[in-house]
């Protein structure tokens, strides 16, 4: 394993600016994703910042009404906190079908969001990825296996999928990304975080480069008391989703009032669906209702032989998790 | 560089002068002579490495051993607990590769439940669902057991929790 050094941030000040002023270092936090990474030899940093020390792990409800999560808070206490469990089932239930017990104890929910895809040619060192080594090329897309790879938002540079589970809920939640820099605050859109690969696969979102992540931010969100969490995979526990999806459903004499649904598995980014979404919204809460709408968001998924399943498979789990919440 | 820790390990402090780049796994097995903990896949994804850190459990192939000095570190060489006993009554391993990790998980997992964690196999995540099979089954998923003791463990796990 490449060898590094290590030093630890006891404040977000002191943070930020260990990493602005440290060459190719990285921010650490619980390690399950870029531990592995350096060890695969395919993150190369040669400091890395333990931010674990930082006060940033705390789940609270502000002045707004809306929860802040601390991106240090990690995944499993994210997902058994009182105030997420019963305002945003979808969020722990989310939390809870990705990884294991140890990795949920471990991980934090700011490295939740930057986890890397697990695109096997990405960990393949011996294959051409554009995302590992830009511009060598796509396994994937030249003659691969891709049953498990993206139908939606892809490029001809890359198809990977995004893993987190997570992610996918606090897309359909509306949720905000709380960072901070030398340049000061930041409040990032979920949907704007996670970037589509595009030209430029290797980027994959829109934080700064020295920018720390240090909050998560669900907003009050009346109707994700009525939530779902549906993940769809190769095996009933501990694998990465072929269809996941989030929902969010509120009615209202038998009418659609408020639909929030997001999906894993299909995207190369948390998918949230608003081409379904507007289908939805007005409409009668009933099985064909929630088919078309699902159909209408699939209808522009670009498809390969191997993983063409996954659209027939995203419109019946998304149909039939809306039709779980009326 | 190196950094010298004060490592706890089953309660007592363990000295310890390594790089930042080497794993709590390597230093438990290579360091400590705590060869109970196993090495299965080094990746994260058969939990035979898994130990508790303050009481939860983690996987120590994950862990840069400099980010465990300030945690009570607990392995199977520390544990004495009637779940072993019911392992071997219930045929809980073949091998016994995975068992060290099966036991320390399993105790992680029985004190989430005791705090009232759910799981994926909750129905509704508002409410601390009774410890099912099904309910062992997903929160154990993290554990692989290449003999497939997988029933036995689940029984050994059940009636400990009763």
């Amino acid at each position: 394993m490449r060898r590094f050094t290590y030093v630890t941030a006891n404040t977000v000040t002191d943070a930020v600016k260990t990493k602005a002023t440290t060459p190719n270092a990285k921010y650490l936090g619980g390690g399950t994703n870029l531990v592995d990474l350096i060890r695969a030899d395919i993150e190369h940093p040669d400091t890395l910042i333990d931010i674990t020390r930082l006060p940033l792990a705390d789940v609270e409800e502000i002045s707004t009404g809306a929860v802040r999560i601390g991106a240090l808070t990690r995944n499993s206490h994210a997902a058994a906190h009182p105030l997420i469990r019963t305002r945003y089932p979808v969020l722990t239930q989310a939390i809870l079908a990705g990884a294991s017990g140890q990795l949920r104890n471990m991980a934090t929910v700011g490295g939740n969001l930057l986890q890397r895809t697990r695109c096997h040619y990405f960990y393949d060192t011996a294959a051409p990825c554009n995302k590992r080594s830009p511009g060598e090329g796509c396994a994937a897309l030249n003659g691969g296996y891709t049953r498990n790879h993206a139908v939606l938002g892809t490029s001809r540079n890359c198809i990977a999928t995004h893993p987190s589970d997570m992610a996918v809920a606090l897309a359909a939640l509306d949720a905000v990304v709380e960072t901070e820099s030398a340049e000061g605050n930041r409040r990032i859109p979920i949907e704007d975080f996670h970037k589509p690969p595009g030209e430029t696969p290797y980027s994959e979102t829109t934080l700064g480069e020295n920018e720390l992540i240090t909050a998560i931010e669900l907003p009050v969100l009346p109707p994700a008391r009525n939530s779902r969490y549906r993940k769809v995979r190769d095996r009933s526990s501990y694998a990465f989703a072929l269809v996941s999806v989030a929902a969010a459903l509120e009615t209202e004499n038998g009418r659609i009032t408020n639909a929030r649904l997001a999906l894993g598995g299909v995207g190369t980014h948390p998918w949230r669906a608003r081409t379904a979404e507007s289908v939805l919204k007005g409409a009668p809460a009933t099985e064909s209702t929630f088919r078309e709408a699902a159909e209408a968001e699939l209808s522009t998924a670009t498809l390969l032989p191997d993983n063409a399943f996954k659209a027939p498979l995203a419109v019946r789990t998304i149909t039939a998790t809306l039709t779980s919440l009326t | 560089m190196t950094h010298d820790l004060s490592l706890r390990v089953n309660g007592t402090t363990r000295p310890v002068t390594v790089e930042p780049r080497v794993s709590l796994l390597d230093v438990l097995r290579d360091h400590l002579g705590l060869t109970g903990t196993k090495k299965g896949c080094d990746q994260g994804a058969c939990g035979a490495c898994t130990v508790l850190a303050d009481g939860e459990r983690v996987l120590s192939c994950l862990a840069l051993a400099v980010q465990y000095e300030h945690r009570e570190i607990t392995t199977i060489e520390g544990v004495a607990d009637p779940l072993q006993q019911a392992f071997v009554k219930h045929d809980g391993f073949q091998c016994g590769y995975c068992t060290p990790g099966q036991i320390c998980s399993a105790l992680g997992m029985l004190a989430e439940h005791r705090s009232g964690m759910p799981s994926a196999a909750t129905e509704d995540v508002a409410t601390t669902p009774q410890l099912t099979r099904a309910e062992i089954q997903e929160r154990m998923s993290g554990n692989l057991c290449r003999c497939g003791a997988y029933n036995g463990i689940v029984s050994a796990i059940e009636e400990t929790a009763r």
